[in-house]
């Protein structure tokens, strides 16, 4: 008998089902689960009323990430709150016996950072986190999504979460990146063109020579927004590139049991002949340095494009929120993007805080200065990649051309801890969302590479990096 | 998790699509370790004022609508971040159903696990059911889950599709937790042949 044709999506899935019921609802299997002290807590306390426990302990590991302060540790964190939820999370995890990076370990760092930096994030797996941005590891062919609070509760419990297959999508990026372009812009491309709710029931899986082409870094970037398009998931079929980041890694199988691993992970790749409900295909050429005019993440233009009006858009509920971004965003319609000045840049978040990220910034600021009047903050994704680009000069250069550089976490891609916009600041962010007051309230976000960032630091304005390079 | 079975209540018509998950509850209330007590935040950047005084022009501050127990809102409601505190929220401020033209994944799965019924219609009968709730805020709207029907006095009445497993959990008030945990043996099987072939994947720390 011939076997059907399976996505790499479905060759996942079927390893990972334990339970199948008759209308198709399946209890799946989760291999790693990632947890933070936001969306933790009330988990572990259901566990506590209920007298459970954490069934796969060394399948589990935790982390302070989106409270943590980013400037000096030595005092600990000054806000009562945060203090008390990254606190919770120590307490928690000595009590269940769950792995965790305090906020003074090395290793400390953003979630989706340090799993694939310890080789924890694999091909083939089943990895969750109560975060939405766990789609970044879908880089390493992992299915990999966010997950709400009592989801949490319910994989610490069982190792196992109740779903149903989500439809599938590929989106195929052909030909080569002009100079310029990269993971980010394309990623900002492709969300322009499905749209913010283009992936809702979808898990993407993205293709084509661009995507082949892309480190595991830029590969991370492109999975990390598949959410803001409103899919479940985003993936990348693991290749030789995959297997040479994991290598060695603490956390990652070594001698022949890597062996053994790739050798399965090889066989993790969409069959010739695999259908996907839909199937979107973009070419390269057509990309060029993108930043985001509005609220929503869809809302993206070509950096040599203008503010756009209401009267751009056909549907009448888009034009009212059109109206209502224009507003909230202080622009006025017709202005050219490059004209418009900002007065903070954002460098960092599980979008774009890895070393590959900061080289392209140092690339630009090299012997440049950051713009009078503004402030811009390096907020490397984790303590080791701030380790190797001080090891790498990269800190220095940064240092030299006027750039705050701070400790890793979250920081302000959610503002949660004390690094936050004013009301009615703009900022260049390489982070992943510009909605309303996610910076701060009454903040202004303007999403775009790292690259573009660094060119906005040293002009001032938005600005194309093709015109710096 | 409390059940959910017939729903009778004043409905709020939130005119704006793409309401997101930091417009539900901001970044600043997720620091909480409970689940309780984030009602007073839900919306709270479009509901109040920076000094704390209340937006007279938001739907849930017009005196119409303050007991409303059903949200109808525009498409991809929900979207952004996977914070169960969103659910919460509206929970918490007394919203047990939301009807919108489409949802985020996530919300919408989080909402189900904290008995919040989140009903997808399409464009036409959201715009009529927004439209009526505008202009009769009184009469109530009636949503049977059972009967998967969202009825207007003798107005109106629309069917929804729901999954059956959800309806049944949710009309049951059962907790998911509670029935995997009846599949255990399953899940050892599993893990037992799993070892076999994944290894590896039973190694890191330990």
């Amino acid at each position: 008998m011939i076997n059907t044709p399976r996505t790499l999506f479905q060759k996942i899935w079927d390893d990972h089902v334990v339970h199948r019921g008759e209308d198709g609802t399946c209890l799946i299997y989760i291999d790693r689960h990632l947890v933070h002290e936001v969306t933790s807590p009330q988990a572990f306390e259901g566990l506590r009323l209920a007298g459970r426990q954490v069934r796969r302990r060394d399948a589990t590991l935790a982390v302070a990430d989106h409270n943590v302060p980013t400037s000096d540790r030595s005092r600990g964190i000054d806000d009562e709150e945060s203090r008390l939820q990254v606190q919770t999370l120590s307490d928690n995890c000595r009590a269940f016996g769950i792995t965790l990076f305090d906020m003074n370990d090395k290793r400390q760092g953003i979630v989706h950072i340090i799993g694939p930096e310890q080789g924890f994030t694999q091909p083939g797996m089943t990895i969750v986190c109560g975060d939405s941005h766990t789609s970044t590891h879908g880089a390493f062919g992992a299915l990999a999504f966010g997950i709400g609070t009592s989801e949490v509760e319910h994989v610490l419990a069982t190792q196992t979460l109740i779903q149903k297959p989500a439809k599938s999508m590929r989106i195929s990026v052909n030909g080569t990146l002009p100079p310029g372009v990269t993971a980010k812009d394309m990623i900002l491309h492709i969300i322009g063109v499905i749209g913010t709710a283009g992936g809702t029931g979808y898990v993407i899986e993205y293709a084509g020579d661009a995507v082949r082409a892309l480190s595991m870094e830029g590969r991370m970037t492109m999975c990390n927004m598949s959410i803001e398009a409103g899919a479940r998931a985003g993936m990348v079929a693991p290749d030789d590139t995959t297997f040479a980041y994991i290598k060695g890694r603490p956390m990652a199988p070594q001698g022949s049991e890597f062996d053994q691993a790739v050798a399965y992970w090889r066989t993790l790749v969409s069959d010739d002949g695999a259908t996907y409900d839909k199937d979107v295909v973009l070419a390269a050429n057509d990309i060029t340095p993108t930043v985001t005019w509005g609220t929503t993440p869809e809302d993206v233009l070509p950096i040599t494009g203008y503010v756009p009006s209401s009267s751009d858009f056909l549907d009448i509920n888009k034009r009212a929120s059109v109206e209502r971004m224009l507003d909230y965003m202080g622009l006025t319609p017709g202005t050219k993007l490059t004209d418009i000045p900002i007065d903070k840049v954002f460098i960092g978040s599980c979008t774009n805080g890895r070393i590959e990220d900061l080289r392209a910034v140092a690339h630009i600021a090299k012997g440049k200065k950051v713009a009078t009047g503004v402030y811009a903050m390096v907020v490397p994704g984790s303590g080791l990649v701030k380790a190797q680009a001080e090891a790498e000069g990269i800190a220095q250069i940064l240092k030299d051309a006027g750039f705050d550089w701070r400790e890793p976490g979250c920081s302000m891609c959610l503002a949660m801890n004390a690094d936050k916009l004013k009301p009615g600041e703009r900022c260049a962010a390489t982070s992943n969302r510009n909605f309303e007051g996610r910076q701060g309230r009454g903040g202004r976000t303007h999403l775009m590479s790292p690259a573009m960032a660094a060119a906005a630091a040293i002009t001032g304005k938005l600005t194309d990096v093709r015109d710096v390079l | 998790m409390k059940k959910f079975t017939v729903l009778t209540g004043i409905a709020a018509p939130l005119r704006m699509m793409n309401i997101d998950t930091d417009i539900i509850i901001p970044k600043q209330f997720l620091k909480t370790i409970k689940r309780t007590g984030l009602g007073i935040h839900a919306f709270n950047d479009i509901r109040y004022n920076e000094d704390g005084s209340e937006k007279p022009d938001f739907i849930l501050n017009k005196p119409a609508y303050r007991t409303a127990e059903i949200l109808i809102t525009g498409e991809n409601f929900g979207c952004g971040s996977s914070r169960e505190h969103a659910p919460w929220a509206i929970l918490d401020f007394g919203i047990r159903c939301v009807i919108a033209t489409s949802f985020a994944d996530i919300f919408y799965n989080n909402s189900f696990k904290n008995g919040i019924l989140p009903i997808v219609l399409p464009p036409e009968a959201v715009e009529q059911l927004m439209t009526e709730s505008e202009n009769n805020p009184a009469l109530p709207l009636t949503i049977d889950l059972e009967k998967q029907t969202v009825t207007r006095g003798n107005q109106c009445s629309f069917s929804f599709d729901i999954d059956p497993f959800r309806k049944h959990c949710l009309l049951n008030g059962l907790d998911d937790i509670g029935l995997t945990e009846q599949n255990k043996t399953h899940i050892k099987n599993f893990e037992d042949h799993d070892r076999q072939k994944r290894s590896w994947l039973y190694r890191t720390g330990e």
